[in-house]
């Protein structure tokens, strides 16, 4: 199959402040993006794929590294490209990168205009709800008004969702994939183990880590480590690694003995490589804090009313993060609402991670539904180049 | 799906879609393809939810534009709230559940009206197969008795009775053969049942 080939991320500066949840605000801030595919004339054709937790804006296309030529791809490569499930031959997408992330968007590394010293733990928690006010600035800049559809699995699902209520008008389907309307409080426990991991690293200083030269790698690592027990299920662990050991018989010490230590000690080193801490406890407030229907006194049939665009929601049988009921709860509360819904439970074996995978049936219901969107806006209008659209392929090369 | 499209692919479905208003909220209990609601959808202007479980047909939905919801029927209706719809369809698949008369007080509690059809177990070619000693296997009961998915055989008569016990009254009764009517001796000649049913008033 296909892929987009080499593509090259654009950022954009907003001068204007935002306004966030918790009552602080940005002066200004940037937001780095990629689009893909080309915004047909009447701007009809435009889909926002939302990130997860340590995804950023580099959603397909591949960027090669400079010095070994190695290609990295986009987090949903398998998914978005030309002739693939989102196919960019018809869609023009784009990925957008949020606020207190690590990978360009201002975020904790970045300078506080106040002290002139990087954020560090001063960088303000952001909500969900702010990302999505923060990419609606985005798609005004772009000239966008409405969304063909806003689609994100995990937490990005959790911000397709929030768009379809604090954006109704302007998203036509809104496709939430493995997600939730809230966090369990088994869900919350596991991040804050996460973020304990990172507060008590000693390297931490307090998320000030930038002004003494050294990174938080153990407790990034640990933070990490929980997490992805939290994406993979039972079986599939077992799977892949049983009970297999490393080195053929125990060891009798505590270094590693089974090959499922070895796979996620590999995992937490990787990430402590190029993720950042205070990146990390952001965002894990971020999903924390996400619960729409709170001010509806928890009824989110209520908090969806004001919704517009019709739905798909995918879940997977294996999910134990996000599980299938938790998808559930969001398809019933649009079913009180007469929203027009769709819902798919795929029994994958892969736990919350099969959202990022090939599953075959996956594939064939996001393929499906976009076709159907792509036949709301019929097949002539797509292959036209919008007056405006030269400006937002600059960098992305088939 | 316009009418002559629905009659050239399933001729029980078209005869069926005569009994479901213009413009009602219609929820599909096992809707395989949505071939229904997508002609009731688009000819009718009625509205509403499909339920199927198998996997090869939720894509097949999605692109009519079917609403579709991904449950198995024993379970996915407890998502619907009580009279959410005018017309509940569930058209040759209560044969494969296991507790039919759940799923038939499901129905009687989401719907005002039901249209139910299943294979019609006293075919005269299925009374032929039991007198010559053999399970019947026919164009409406394709299978062999130990790979059929249909786990429920009942009869036009027996079915009535149990839409009585659950709260349905029985509106009309009609025997199927080839998507057409059979007026006389429709247990004999029908091979499908359809019922037309609506929830009694409460007492």
């Amino acid at each position: 199959m296909k892929s987009l080939g080499i593509v090259a991320p654009h950022s954009m500066h907003f001068k204007a402040p935002l306004q966030l949840q918790s009552g602080a605000a940005l002066a200004d801030y940037t937001l780095m993006y990629e689009t893909y595919g080309t915004l047909n004339a009447d701007r009809s054709n435009a889909v926002l794929i939302c990130h997860a937790l340590n995804a950023s804006h580099h959603v397909a296309g591949a960027y090669v590294d400079e010095k070994t030529g190695k290609k990295q791809f986009g987090w949903w490569d398998n998914m978005v490209g030309p002739g693939k499930p989102v196919d960019t031959d018809r869609f023009f997408v784009i990925g957008v990168n949020n606020l207190g992330s690590c990978f360009g968007s201002t975020g904790p590394m970045h300078i506080n205009p106040a002290t002139g010293k990087p954020y560090g733990a001063d960088f303000p928690v952001v909500t969900v709800e702010d990302w999505v006010h923060a990419q609606a600035r985005l798609a005004d800049a772009l000239g966008i008004e409405q969304f063909a559809a806003v689609m994100g699995g995990s937490l990005g699902g959790m911000q397709a969702l929030s768009w379809s209520m604090l954006y109704p008008q302007r998203l036509r389907h809104c496709v939430v994939i493995a997600s939730t309307p809230k966090l369990s409080a088994q869900n919350i426990a596991f991040n804050d183990v996460a973020r304990q991991a990172i507060l008590s690293d000693p390297d931490f200083h307090g998320g000030h880590f930038y002004e003494y030269g050294v990174v938080p790698k153990n407790g990034l690592r640990v933070a990490r480590m929980v997490g992805h027990i939290t994406y993979l299920s039972d079986d599939d662990m077992a799977e892949k690694f049983g009970r297999d050991l490393r080195n053929g018989a125990y060891q009798f010490g505590f270094g590693v003995d089974f090959e499922i230590e070895s796979y996620l000690r590999y995992q937490g080193d990787k990430f402590s490589e190029y993720f950042d801490a205070n990146t990390y406890l952001l965002i894990t407030k971020a999903l924390d804090y996400f619960d729409p229907a709170k001010e509806f006194g928890g009824d989110l049939a209520a908090a969806l009313s004001n919704t517009q665009a019709q739905f798909l929601l995918a879940s997977f049988s294996t999910d134990w993060r996000f599980s299938p009921e938790r998808s559930r709860e969001i398809v019933q509360a649009l079913i009180a609402n007469r929203r027009r819904v769709t819902y798919a439970e795929i029994d994958a074996p892969h736990g919350h991670d099969a959202f990022l995978l090939e599953d075959p049936r996956y594939m064939n219901v996001v393929r499906a539904y976009y076709d159907r969107i792509a036949r709301e806006f019929g097949p002539a209008v797509c292959r036209t180049s919008a007056g405006g659209a030269e400006e937002h392929r600059e960098g992305v090369t088939a | 799906m316009n009418f002559h499209e629905l009659s050239r692919v399933r001729a029980d479905l078209a005869f069926i879609a005569h009994w479901v208003r213009p413009e009602s909220q219609v929820l599909d209990v096992g809707c395989g393809d949505g071939v229904m609601l997508d002609f009731l959808q688009a000819e009718k202007r009625c509205r509403g939810y499909g339920i199927e479980i198998d996997d090869d047909r939720i894509p097949a939905c999605i692109e009519r534009g079917v609403a579709v919801i991904q449950q198995d029927i024993e379970t996915g209706l407890a998502m619907f709230s009580d009279n959410a719809f005018d017309m509940v369809l569930c058209l040759s698949a209560l044969q494969m559940v296991k507790n039919v008369e759940g799923i038939l007080q499901d129905i009687a509690r989401v719907g005002r009206e039901a249209i139910v059809s299943f294979p019609n177990f006293a075919y005269w070619p299925h009374r032929v197969a039991l007198m010559r000693g053999r399970m019947p296997v026919s164009k409406s009961l394709p299978y062999q008795w130990y790979d059929t998915p249909n786990l429920r055989c009942a009869t036009i008569k027996d079915f009535a009775e149990l839409a009585d016990e659950v709260g349905l009254e029985v509106l009309d009764c009609i025997a199927l053969q080839d998507g057409k009517p059979v007026s006389f001796l429709p247990n004999w000649r029908g091979s499908l049942a359809v019922f037309r049913l609506r929830k009694k008033a409460a007492a």
